[in-house]
């Protein structure tokens, strides 16, 4: 039977249901302090004064001035410091670091800093600071505005999304012979290690980056661990000890990034048959304060911005500024969340301008293989908008329900969405990632960068090389990601870990398998020895990008998916009752269905928690619901029937077929949420839909 | 001071003001249960105390002096709960897997899938929707 396409046992073991899996604060190692970040109580300031209010004795201390090299993390930009020197722009932001190996005196200790405050700006619409603009433009847009029957504005705007992976950030810091080891709770080990290498210098080249059982990440564990990590590096070098800095909650959820607030407005033209002519978009996003990742969560909200639809005159126009707020960062979806509850809310508003079936209008104007996508892409045959949005029309008696349910509280709505896999345009050949597949005597190693944080990086990888080897899946073996010692197979994000990386260990296999010549593993290590295969990504030759004019293939292939979702309105109360969604999602090809289905049922909960439930609420600069007590998000009381359905359309770059999948779930269910209340009357424009916004929403 | 843990009494010197969680994870060195928030609202450090799910976090050691505790690790690692979630992916990263099984465990025989809910209502989980974990309790269950 072969491994792919079957749910075999996952990997991580039992582990994980025994409480024997280990996570970075179930380590301890012998000496170890703990850490403690000291952060900025006001969102824009000059530091005049710091004043430590405790006996300082047994203490380690550390400021700006024992950053061996450069104080930045080193990411898309070198602009955040790891400890502010003389300013600071935002609430939370880090100043100073204190350890000690009592975790009571460590917290009890108080640390006085005076500010000169400055004038905070937290309105990113007045914010004049753009640090990333994007133009995309297909056609005239303008001309065809003017030309065309009808036209349809409006404004949608969605907010912060805290990741609430249930394990708050945590590194330790070990120092070791000759050098620095990190074990933490990361997504991205090696863009720590490029983080270290910066903060550090040339006076400390050994350091590495071993990734410990990961409880949840989303985004959320992709770039801030650079900080805390080296936060924790700094006080192990003064200190000469381990140092572990757990995040309590609450710190987790003030001083950590968050997904990107956004303010999205369409001009849209149409025939009077409902054919789109002109799409105009502006999408704006509020950065924080610093760089980190928004140029592109901007980029792929941008380029996700028009939707699943074919138009010839499009022009999108984005841009990104900064706010004194805690910087925003990666969040599962990566800023498409953001524009396609945008755009698909759009469409139901332009169906009832035109007196339209909503269902209707996507027909008429959802992508087919053969249509061009507003940066110029010609779609291949693994396009399946129509096949995803048929199947959900059909299965949930979408037309029959909406008109039976007319007039009640009951409602139903839908949302049309894709999702390009990977990163965009070149991002992958300019990546090079690298995977390997090294020879045991028993069977075969995966020694590769990516993590598993819970999606199944390891069964799924490990499926992959059973069947393209040809050996059984228990000789497949999955190394702990240490930067030492395994192959940097870029990050783990963008939905790429099953069809980039695990194409690359697919070509491994492939070639480790001719080597073999027809030995088994066992046989071929006795008699030869150590072998080792490691290999490049190549991304299809016929990919085409343009980065300086956003024109070509933005991504290699895209998962499409549509979402129906049949919800109940307390008339009084103005609280929705979700009651069904069924997800109908095209990925390519499931290698594991099991675990296929998690991702889809899980990006759906956190979607229904973006549509309904989760409200960061901002006060100076900061959030101020800091608490899962007042931060909520979808229990099981909350959640609806899910009903889920994975169709293939197999992607010939992809292992055996797939497609990325981790993000498309999160795109679907805040407009599908949004659209069903619209069919009750209540103009909804913006989420999270609480019942405070529903009881004060125009009629329509 | 005294209590029963997963079957054998143990002594402990920790303060009796410090939270039975830190006690187990520190002074006793089971790391089964986890934090996920410290303040009742996640359920990652669901035990049992005679029986009865309790956030750990939120229990002063004191207050389970004479009393029988049951962590996730007195379990073993061979009940048929354990097994099902992992092959029903119930576990994804795993951090609330010990205390979802916990609270799990409180269930009466033949439960409904709304039964199910209720007893899991306390206990967060932002990978699986649910679903899956619906799915190796009930069948955990059938099973019995």
């Amino acid at each position: 039977m072969n491994a792919v396409g079957s749910s075999v046992p996952r990997k991580d073991g039992i582990g994980k249901a025994t409480g024997a899996a280990r996570y970075a604060d179930d380590l301890v190692f012998p000496g170890m302090l703990h850490g403690r970040t000291i952060r900025s109580t006001v969102p824009r300031g000059r530091i005049e004064s710091i004043r430590f209010d405790f006996d300082t004795t047994g203490f380690t201390i550390v400021d700006y001035r024992d950053v061996p090299a450069k104080n930045a993390v080193d990411l898309m930009s070198q602009d955040q410091p790891f400890l502010a020197e003389h300013e600071v722009k935002h609430m939370a932001e880090p100043i100073l670091l204190i350890a000690h190996e009592d975790k009571e005196k460590l917290n009890a200790a108080s640390v006085i800093i005076g500010y000169d405050e400055e004038e905070p700006l937290f309105d990113p619409e007045k914010s004049p600071l753009s640090f990333k603009d994007i133009d995309i433009v297909k056609g005239d847009t303008d001309h065809a505005l003017e030309q065309a029957d009808v036209v349809v504005e409006g404004v949608y705007r969605t907010g912060h999304q805290e990741h609430v992976y249930i394990e708050p950030n945590g590194v330790i810091a070990v120092p070791e012979e000759g050098g620095v080891a990190i074990y933490g709770s990361v997504q991205c080990p090696f863009y720590v290690i490029k983080a270290l290498r910066c903060m550090l210098g040339s006076a400390h080249p050994n350091v590495r980056v071993i990734q410990t059982e990961t409880g949840g990440g989303f985004g959320g564990k992709e770039e801030y661990p650079s900080m805390i990590a080296g936060h924790a590096v700094l006080l192990a070098l003064k200190s000469g000890r381990p140092v572990k800095i757990i995040y309590d909650r609450a710190e987790d959820m003030v001083a950590t990034t968050k997904r990107h607030p956004s303010i999205v407005r369409h001009r849209t033209g149409l025939t009077r048959d409902g054919k789109l002519v002109a799409m105009d978009i502006d999408v704006l996003l509020d950065g924080g304060a610093y760089v980190t990742l928004s140029p592109t969560v901007l980029s792929r909200g941008c380029i996700h911005a028009a939707g699943p639809y074919s138009c010839d005159n499009v022009h999108i126009r984005g841009r990104t500024v900064f706010t004194n707020t805690p910087p925003n960062g990666a969040f599962r979806g990566f800023g498409a969340p953001q524009t396609e509850f945008a755009v698909e809310v759009h469409m139901d508003r332009i169906a009832e301008r035109l007196g339209m079936d909503p269902v209707e209008l996507r027909r008429i104007n959802a992508l087919r293989p053969g249509d061009i996508t507003a940066t110029g892409q010609t779609l291949r045959s693994d396009a399946s908008a129509h096949m995803v949005l048929e199947e959900a029309v059909r299965r949930t008696d979408f037309d029959r329900k909406r008109k039976e349910w007319k007039g009640t509280t009951k409602s139903i709505g839908l949302s049309l969405f894709y999702h390009g896999a990977g990163f965009t345009g070149a991002g992958e050949r300019n990546l090079k990632s690298k995977a390997r597949l090294e020879l045991t005597p028993t069977g075969v190693r995966i020694a590769v960068g990516s993590t598993e944080i819970g999606q199944g990086t390891r069964t799924m990888h490990a499926q992959i090389v059973t069947d393209a080897l040809g050996i059984p899946y228990e000789s497949v073996e999955v190394a702990q990601p240490d930067t030492s010692r395994v192959a940097d197979s870029g990050p783990t994000v963008a939905s790429r870990t099953c069809m980039v990386v695990g194409k690359i260990l697919e070509e491994c296999a492939i070639e480790m398998r001719s080597k073999l010549g027809g030995l088994s593993p066992s046989e071929y290590y006795e008699k030869n020895g150590e072998l080792s295969i490691e290999r490049m990504y190549e991304p299809p030759d016929w990919i085409q990008w343009d980065d300086s004019t956003y024109r070509g293939d933005a991504y290699a292939t895209y998962g499409w998916g549509c979402d129906v979702v049949e919800l109940e309105l307390d008339p009084d109360t103005f609280e929705v009752r979700p009651i069904k969604l069924t997800a109908v999602q095209e990925f390519g090809r499931p290698i594991h269905p099991a675990l296929a289905r998690g991702q889809i049922e899980g990006g759906t909960a956190q979607g229904l928690g973006y549509a309904l439930l989760e409200n960061v609420v901002m006060k100076n600069g900061a959030m101020a619901n800091s608490q899962l007590t007042n931060y909520v998000i979808p229990t099981t009381l909350d959640m609806p029937e899910l009903d889920v359905v994975m169709m293939e359309n197999p992607y010939p770059g992809g292992p055996f077929g797939a497609k990325g999948l981790g993000e498309l779930p999160m795109d679907g269910p805040a407009p599908a949420v949004v659209n069903a209340i619209r069919a009750l009357g209540i103009d909804l424009r913006e989420i999270p839909a609480t019942p405070e916004r529903l009881a004060t929403a125009p009629a329509i | 001071m005294q209590f029963n843990l997963n079957g054998a009494d143990v002594e402990v010197h920790s303060h009796p003001m410090s939270r039975l969680l830190d006690v187990l994870r520190e002074e006793l060195k089971l790391t089964g249960s986890k934090e996920g928030c410290g303040e009742g609202e996640c359920g990652a450090c669901t035990v049992l105390v005679d029986g009865e799910p309790v956030c750990s976090c939120l229990v002063p050691v004191a207050q389970v002096a004479g009393a029988q505790v049951v962590t996730i690790e007195g379990l073993g690692g061979d009940h048929p709960l354990q097994k099902l979630f992992m092959n029903e992916v119930g576990a994804q990263c795993g951090i609330c897997t010990p205390g979802m099984i916990m609270a799990a465990l409180t269930l009466p025989d033949n439960p409904t899938l709304d039964d199910v809910k209720t007893a899991l209502a306390g206990n967060l989980c932002r990978c699986t929707g649910y679903s899956a974990i619906y799915r190796a309790v009930l069948k955990w269950k059938e099973a019995e």
